[in-house]
């Protein structure tokens, strides 16, 4: 031992997880896979929407689902892999039915955030980048979401859950955990994360018009200006 | 001279059911549609260049030039491509934009597409905004219905469809080069440039990417007038824009006033910083922006007047800390977000950022050595301006600028532990232990 051999920091392997070869892709999500690919200009490009609907089907990223990409785009497996292990919002394990985030960035981490995320980090008995056993949640220190003004900023299933304190954070958990409803404070109704993931796909959930058009921070300027009478100048048209 | 705010993009966000095509005609959308359309492209694109549009999302390139470098002669399609990756810390600005009325951009797209001679445009919105993707969805599906989108828009013989895109967590995907890869189903690499997009960006074809403000912008200006979008602003620095203010100060929020605000204009309106604390530093665009302090409170937020005191507009993202907040804390956090961004193409910057990372969390807990500030802005000098794309850039502007302003809390972390010469419980909205989230 010279004291110099490579050492790895990351923990587990990055690899998608091929030892589960289960998938529950059918007929019809192979039509709707092609349906993605045939709405760009070059195939390929439908990739990342692809990888959304594998996983609201499987839950994950499944050897099977990189197969039948590839095979759809022309590429190879690897290829797909490659794009899969890039981007963090891809599973290459099985989660759970709700998605936690914590929001650590600089900004949230010093309003609170780092709090939140070891309050549920205890309460549910995991930490970052795990899942409870019942697969009820699982749970990532995020990062920034846009909604600094919300600070600090939890999510669910990648729906905003703005101005978070300890106690809203224990009711939300305690919510999901009882299958009671949760409403995003910007956002519609909280389904489930594979629900979240095949609207990103690009496929409607029809929750486009819950929620408000804006949160109380993003009213806070033209509240102001109209309160005082400000407004921009006249144009032509006027 | 303009009023102090000047709502034009966010004068219609409270109303009812703003982000609906009937409450966005309510307001008098799809107007500067029809005038657009009757004008030539190249009109349209002169009346861009006139009106003094800059590009919002962090450059300030002239949006009208962008569109000007696009060429004629060009056999491949052109395309329009609007970055929605919004993820720089601190900015929050298209989010709210898109939630509450997705029209304007859709309008303006419409509006730059025909400027350009594209009639496929894309919106890549980052993946992490659920609600977004589904009013953005839903106006495109609603403008198709509406004969705005198509075929035939509008009886002019203009053809256009808009994809909406989503991404998949990945800051650097907000950098346009990485953001073509990824549109093209790849890992988000940033690609060397020449050349640059407008010759050959998205399948190699001359393409335009624009921020979502900047392309929102363009249904104001054409209704309106270059002239009356020129009569807001300063001299280099024309228009409106979205100012957005967080942490430490009473009331967070969105304010759209004339470019060349100051931060101690906005600060009186969002009710000061919080009740009986000082401003310590912040940032004018986000963490990739070099911070600022008490100093600068009266610098003109402009392109010129932010790059005047070494620092940069950016994405108008103001992250207010007052004098509890730990500058060694704060830097550290936002090398751990770069660290974990970095797509890892450059070596400066993959490594670079680890290794700063390393260093920050010794001044963190209180242990660094004698001369590892020396090392931090080393480490910094060999990351910055050799990386590809610009992530690197900003994540050494982070710290250098903290040891340039509060070099005396680095040394500090020589021997005495961030968390006690800052009790981090005194920085947080609700009662918190002084050691949370340490790393230690």
């Amino acid at each position: 031992m010279s004291g110099h051999e490579f050492q790895s920091f990351f923990p587990d392997s990055g690899e998608v997880d091929m030892s589960d070869p289960s998938t529950s892709i059918d007929e019809s999500t192979i039509a709707e896979l092609r349906a993605l690919a045939a709405r760009y200009p070059q195939p390929r490009s439908a990739l990342l929407p692809m990888l959304h609907l594998v996983q609201s089907v499987d839950g994950r990223v499944s050897p099977a689902g990189i197969e039948i990409c590839a095979e759809i785009l022309g590429i190879t497996p690897a290829q797909v892999s490659g794009v899969a292990t890039f981007y963090t919002m891809y599973r290459r394990r099985p989660g759970g039915k709700h998605h936690v985030g914590v929001c650590t960035t600089a900004l949230c981490a010093v309003m609170g955030g780092d709090a939140l995320l070891d309050q549920v980090s205890h309460k549910l008995g995991i930490g970052p980048d795990e899942t409870t056993p019942d697969g009820k949640f699982s749970l990532e220190r995020i990062e920034c979401n846009a909604a600094c003004d919300f600070a600090p900023v939890m999510t669910v299933n990648w729906e905003f859950m703005d101005n978070m304190t300890p106690q809203k954070a224990e009711k939300l958990l305690d919510d999901l955990a009882a299958d009671r409803e949760v409403t995003s404070t910007r956002g519609a109704t909280i389904t489930s994360w594979r629900e979240a993931e095949r609207v990103l796909a690009g496929y409607s959930d029809g929750r486009a018009d819950e929620g408000p058009s804006a949160g109380e921070a993003s009213l806070l300027g033209k509240q102001l200006a109209d309160a005082n009478g400000w407004s921009a100048p006249k144009g032509e048209q006027a | 001279m303009s009023d102090l705010l000047t709502p034009v993009l966010s004068a219609n966000w409270g109303t009812e059911r703003s982000w609906t095509l009937d409450g966005y005609r309510s307001t008098g959308g799809y107007t500067a549609i029809e005038k657009a359309l009757k004008l030539t492209p190249d009109e349209v694109t002169t009346l861009v260049k006139d009106a003094g549009l800059r590009g919002r999302g962090g450059a300030g390139f002239p949006t009208g030039m962008k569109w000007s470098f696009v060429p004629k002669d060009n056999p491949n399609p052109k395309y329009l491509v609007v970055n929605a990756d919004e993820s720089e810390p601190g900015t929050c600005k298209d989010m709210p934009l898109l939630l509450a009325s997705p029209h304007t951009l859709v309008e303006g797209m419409i509006i730059a597409s025909y400027a350009i001679g594209c009639h496929t445009a894309f919106v890549y919105i980052r993946g992490e905004v659920l609600h977004v993707h589904r009013r953005m969805q839903a106006a495109v599906a609603e403008a198709y219905a509406a004969g705005l989108l198509g075929k035939n828009i509008l009886g002019s013989g203009y053809d256009l469809d808009i994809i909406v895109h989503a991404g998949a967590g990945a800051y650097i995907c907000g950098e346009e080069t990485a953001l073509l890869d990824s549109l093209e189903g790849r890992r988000g690499q940033p690609r060397l440039r020449p050349p640059f997009p407008a010759v050959a960006g998205l399948y190699a074809s001359p393409t335009v990417i624009n921020n979502v403000e900047s392309i929102s912008s363009v249904p104001a200006v054409v209704a309106n007038g270059a002239a009356w979008f020129s009569s807001m602003g300063t001299e280099k620095s024309k228009g409106m824009t979205l100012y957005s203010l967080s942490g430490h100060v009473r009331r967070p929020g969105q304010f759209e006033a004339p470019l060349g605000v100051t931060l101690r204009q906005l600060l009186d309106l969002s009710g000061g910083i919080r009740t009986g604390h000082q401003l310590k530093f912040w940032t004018p665009g986000g963490s990739s922006t070099p911070i600022l302090t008490g100093e600068h409170l009266d610098v003109p937020l402009d392109y010129e007047g932010m790059a005047g005191v070494g620092s940069m507009l950016g994405t108008k993202a103001l992250q207010i800390f007052d004098e509890t907040t730990s500058v060694v804390r704060t830097t550290l956090r936002w090398v751990e977000f770069y660290k974990h961004e970095s797509c890892g193409k450059c070596t400066p910057c993959r490594e670079g950022n680890w290794w700063l990372v390393q260093i920050l969390k010794r001044f963190e807990a209180g242990e660094a050595a004698d001369g590892d500030v020396e090392k931090l802005l080393d480490v910094a000098d060999n990351i910055g301006g050799k990386s590809f794309c610009a992530l690197a850039d900003g994540a050494v502007a982070c710290v250098t600028s903290a040891v340039r302003h509060f070099r005396s809390e680095f040394e500090a972390g020589y021997h005495t532990p961030a968390w006690e010469l800052f009790p981090y419980g005194r920085s947080a909205l609700f009662a918190v232990a002084d050691k949370s989230g340490a790393h230690a």
